[in-house]
């Protein structure tokens, strides 16, 4: 099967020691003197780092000045610097192809303590990249051309100032969101850490503009259904749920929801109040239409017989739409954790437990109590304990650290002291106090000189007296003392997790989720917004929780990313794809089978026809085709069973 | 069996899930067995049932394909792929009396460094207690 590698292949092998990341653990020196005898090297070279300037143009001098053709770098993950490599060869003429990575990093000199371990097993992963590389070929990589519209999902904060950034860039937007109105979950707060300025004051105008502007067509009551394509032209398919009032007569009169007898929770107070079935969901509504909520209509049809616009229409269908876009930015955002979840705090069971969000209602001056913050029996606390991290941080729930509800219990304390008057206790019992942001420790030192406990220490579970009286022991880790403590009124700032539907989406764009169930990100530092696959961008809690500054710039990073892409109206595409040798093909058909993508068809001989555009490169049908006439470039037959016996060469004796 | 016996596990990984867990395993510094070797491929469903015989032949004492899990494959199905092809050969292996045992496949996502190292470390363990494979006991000659 082998015919071994072609005649005038001359290989150049550069093992980087990355500082002491490599050089510390694996001897880089004795390694090159190893692999110098290897048959077809003819260029051996270790430096510090292989990645500088002066390390790629060593790579470049051995491609130019000793005709080097296939290039070896010993170093990093490819995930890390393949890329990089990859122009170097570019910029020596040599196809960028022809390059392989042996990752002798996060592979070996970082798992691996012993020294001689190490360095044998770097020589084993060396030498199978060498006896890759040989059999290597030149892929030339189709040039793509970059459709040009972004889609945006999600309309909260992050996604709308996605939408606006591409849309001032002056391309179209598709902005996508899931509920009759846009703004998110920041349109749900009353005010904002650290300089509690007024959430929807800084929110409606956002709102506003990316309503009205010419470059955003705006979808609510929206969801992806489907996607097909790839980074240059992706096909979206949206699925809209019916409004069943018209958007364009619909002048938010209010008379329809006048006219309906059926309440239901309001869902944008937390279910503190009521709405009825026709409704606006918020006083700043974007679009400002009502909407027909039609799981509790009971279809009376009073609201439509009395709407001077006759507006409504009961009749209005699913619509499906389909647009074409090169790029997509998801920002779909986060939910609170359902506080049920944690039963020993009886959210929902004992009065007077509130989740933070259910507080941020609470103290909104429009809100369900008006502004004031009364116990369900009218009267007035006199006593409020806030508890941090509940299901954060905590390996029943969620590991991770929810980062906004330090700050967040902080500002509830400054806006309740404000409502309520200095003499309000307020217990804040916290396991770290993290003021990490800018201007968050100095906030932080503001709420202290506001006549505050704090408490380190995690509360036992919420108890209640015969006569009503909520308490909860916490042992205060500062004190070393326990304590009881007999709060009016109980806040819990709750822990976030992904939006539910966020595993429906990973699967629909392709794109995957880390173990906590956010979006992942290419790299974590390198490339924290966009995801794992090409083309589509992440920003605000969907990969991870973020306050709303975070939220904002990794939006606007998001979207710098789409419109760079944008500009440059055609890209190469970063993948390969198989090479399909129709000579040897014998018209099995088994390859139609097994493509995940449709990208192969039969044809009148039964033949196998490759449709390159739609093809992702998974090679399945490289491992299935029973003759070899599909190989996938860079991972064919012969390439990968050089690696192998590379990899094993002393070890079948 | 010599006591000191290590053997040669070769951990075919996609690019995808386990490749970047066993990245995020170097950058979390956790340790592994130095005698597990990754070969990277686009997706678990690529791995051939030539390349995992190619390994034994070429003396591997185990090969431990992993893929994503199961329902978040990039490309649909191709783990549902691996997992058929998987079972195919090691039905071939223990029909020619090879032993399916020094065979295995996991599904992990890119996460999942822990489970990465953990079911490495697991394999290894569980190879070096089966001995050396029978291609390399009986010193067969690769022949090429």
């Amino acid at each position: 099967m082998d015919e071994g590698p072609p005649k005038d292949v001359k290989i150049g092998v550069f093992v980087c020691h990355c500082g002491e990341n490599i050089g510390g653990v694996v001897d880089c020196k004795s390694v090159v003197q190893v692999v110098k005898s290897l048959p077809n090297v003819i260029v051996t070279r270790d430096y510090t780092y292989m990645c500088s300037k002066f390390g790629q143009e060593l790579i470049r001098s051995a491609i130019k000045k000793k005709g080097v053709n296939r290039v070896v770098v010993a170093a990093c993950s490819p995930a890390m610097h393949e890329k990089t490599f990859m122009k170097t060869l570019e910029d020596a003429e040599l196809n960028p192809w022809l390059l392989e990575i042996a990752n002798i990093r996060e592979q070996v000199s970082w798992v691996t303590k012993e020294s001689d371990k190490a360095t044998e097993k770097a020589e084993h992963i060396i030498r199978a990249a060498i006896e890759k590389s040989a059999r290597l070929r030149p892929f030339e990589a189709k040039e793509i051309e970059i459709e040009q519209a972004v889609l945006v999902v999600g309309a909260g904060v992050a996604g709308i100032q996605a939408a606006l950034d591409v849309a001032e860039a002056g391309h179209k937007v598709y902005l996508v969101e899931r509920k009759p109105s846009i703004g998110g979950k920041m349109a749900q707060l009353d005010k904002t850490f650290p300089t509690l300025d007024c959430s929807s004051c800084i929110l409606t105008p956002l709102m506003g503009k990316a309503a009205d502007h010419q470059n955003i067509e705006l979808f609510t009551l929206s969801e992806v259904k489907n996607v097909e394509g790839s980074i240059g032209k992706f096909e979206v398919t949206i699925a809209r749920t019916p409004r069943y009032v018209d958007e364009e007569e619909c002048t938010a009169c209010g008379r329809c929801a006048r006219e309906c007898n059926v309440e239901v929770l309001d869902e944008f107070n937390v279910g503190l109040s009521m709405r009825k079935t026709v409704y606006l969901p918020f006083a700043q509504a974007v679009p400002r239409v009502f909407v027909i909520d039609k799981k509790h209509c009971e279809d009376c049809g009073k609201c439509a017989e009395k709407c001077p616009r006759g507006a409504i229409h009961y009749d209005m269908q699913p619509e499906e739409i389909t647009v074409t876009v090169g790029t997509i930015i998801l920002a779909t955002g986060y939910e609170l954790y359902d506080p049920a979840k944690i039963v020993s705090y009886r959210h929902g069971i004992y009065p007077n437990i509130r989740t933070n969000l259910e507080l941020e209602r609470i103290l909104y001056g429009m809100g369900p109590t008006g502004g004031k913050v009364v116990l369900e029996n009218g009267e007035t606390p006199k006593s409020i304990a806030i508890i941090n991290c509940v299901g954060s941080r905590d390996q029943n729930h969620k590991e991770y650290c929810s980062r906004y509800c330090c700050m967040s219990a902080l500002k509830n304390v400054a806006l309740l002291k404000e409502k309520l008057g200095e003499d309000l206790e307020i217990i804040v019992c916290f396991r770290d106090l993290r003021a990490f942001g800018k201007g968050f420790e100095e906030f932080y030192r503001t709420v202290r000189g506001m006549n505050v406990h704090f408490i380190r220490g995690t509360p036992s579970d919420i108890r209640r007296t015969p006569e009503g009286q909520l308490y909860f022991d916490v042992f205060d880790a500062t004190l070393n003392k326990m304590l009881r403590i007999e709060p009016d009124m109980i806040v819990l700032q709750m822990a976030l997790e992904p939006t539910p539907g966020t595993m429906e989406l990973s699967k629909i764009f392709g794109t995957p989720v880390g173990a906590d169930g956010f979006f992942s990100e290419r790299h974590a530092k390198l490339g924290p917004v966009e995801s794992v696959s090409s083309g589509i961008f992440i920003a605000g809690c969907c990969r991870g929780p973020v306050d709303i500054a975070d939220s904002v710039s990794q939006a606007s990073a998001a979207a710098s990313k789409a419109i760079q892409l944008l500009d440059k109206k055609i890209v190469k595409q970063d993948w390969v794809v198989p090479h399909l040798n129709i000579e040897l093909c014998s018209g099995c058909g088994v390859c139609v089978d097994v493509c995940p993508f449709k990208a192969i068809t039969q044809r009148e001989d039964l033949r196998a026809e490759l449709i390159t555009a739609k093809c992702k490169g998974c090679g399945i049908c490289t491992a299935e085709c029973p003759t070899g006439a599909l190989q996938l470039h860079h991972y064919a037959d012969d390439e990968l069973v050089a690696q192998l016996r590379g990899l094993l060469q002393e070890a079948a004796l | 069996m010599p006591s000191e016996f290590e053997p040669r596990v070769v951990i075919f990984c996609c690019k995808w899930c386990s490749y970047a867990a066993a990245d995020g395993a170097g950058l979390a510094r956790m340790e592994y067995p130095s005698n597990a070797e990754i070969v990277k491929v686009p997706c678990s469903g690529k791995v051939d049932a030539l390349y995992i015989l190619k390994a034994f032949e070429y003396g591997a004492d185990g090969v431990l394909v992993t893929g994503c899990l199961l329902g978040s494959c990039h490309y649909l199905d191709g783990n549902f792929k691996a997992e058929n092809r998987v079972k195919f050969v090691q039905n071939l292996l223990d029909e020619i009396g090879f032993g399916s045992e020094r065979l295995r496949l996991r599904f992990l996502s890119s996460a999942m460094s822990n489970t990465f190292v953990e079911e490495v470390r697991e394999m290894v363990d569980h190879i070096r207690a089966l001995g050396p494979s029978p291609l390399t006991l009986k010193k067969i000659t690769v022949s090429e």
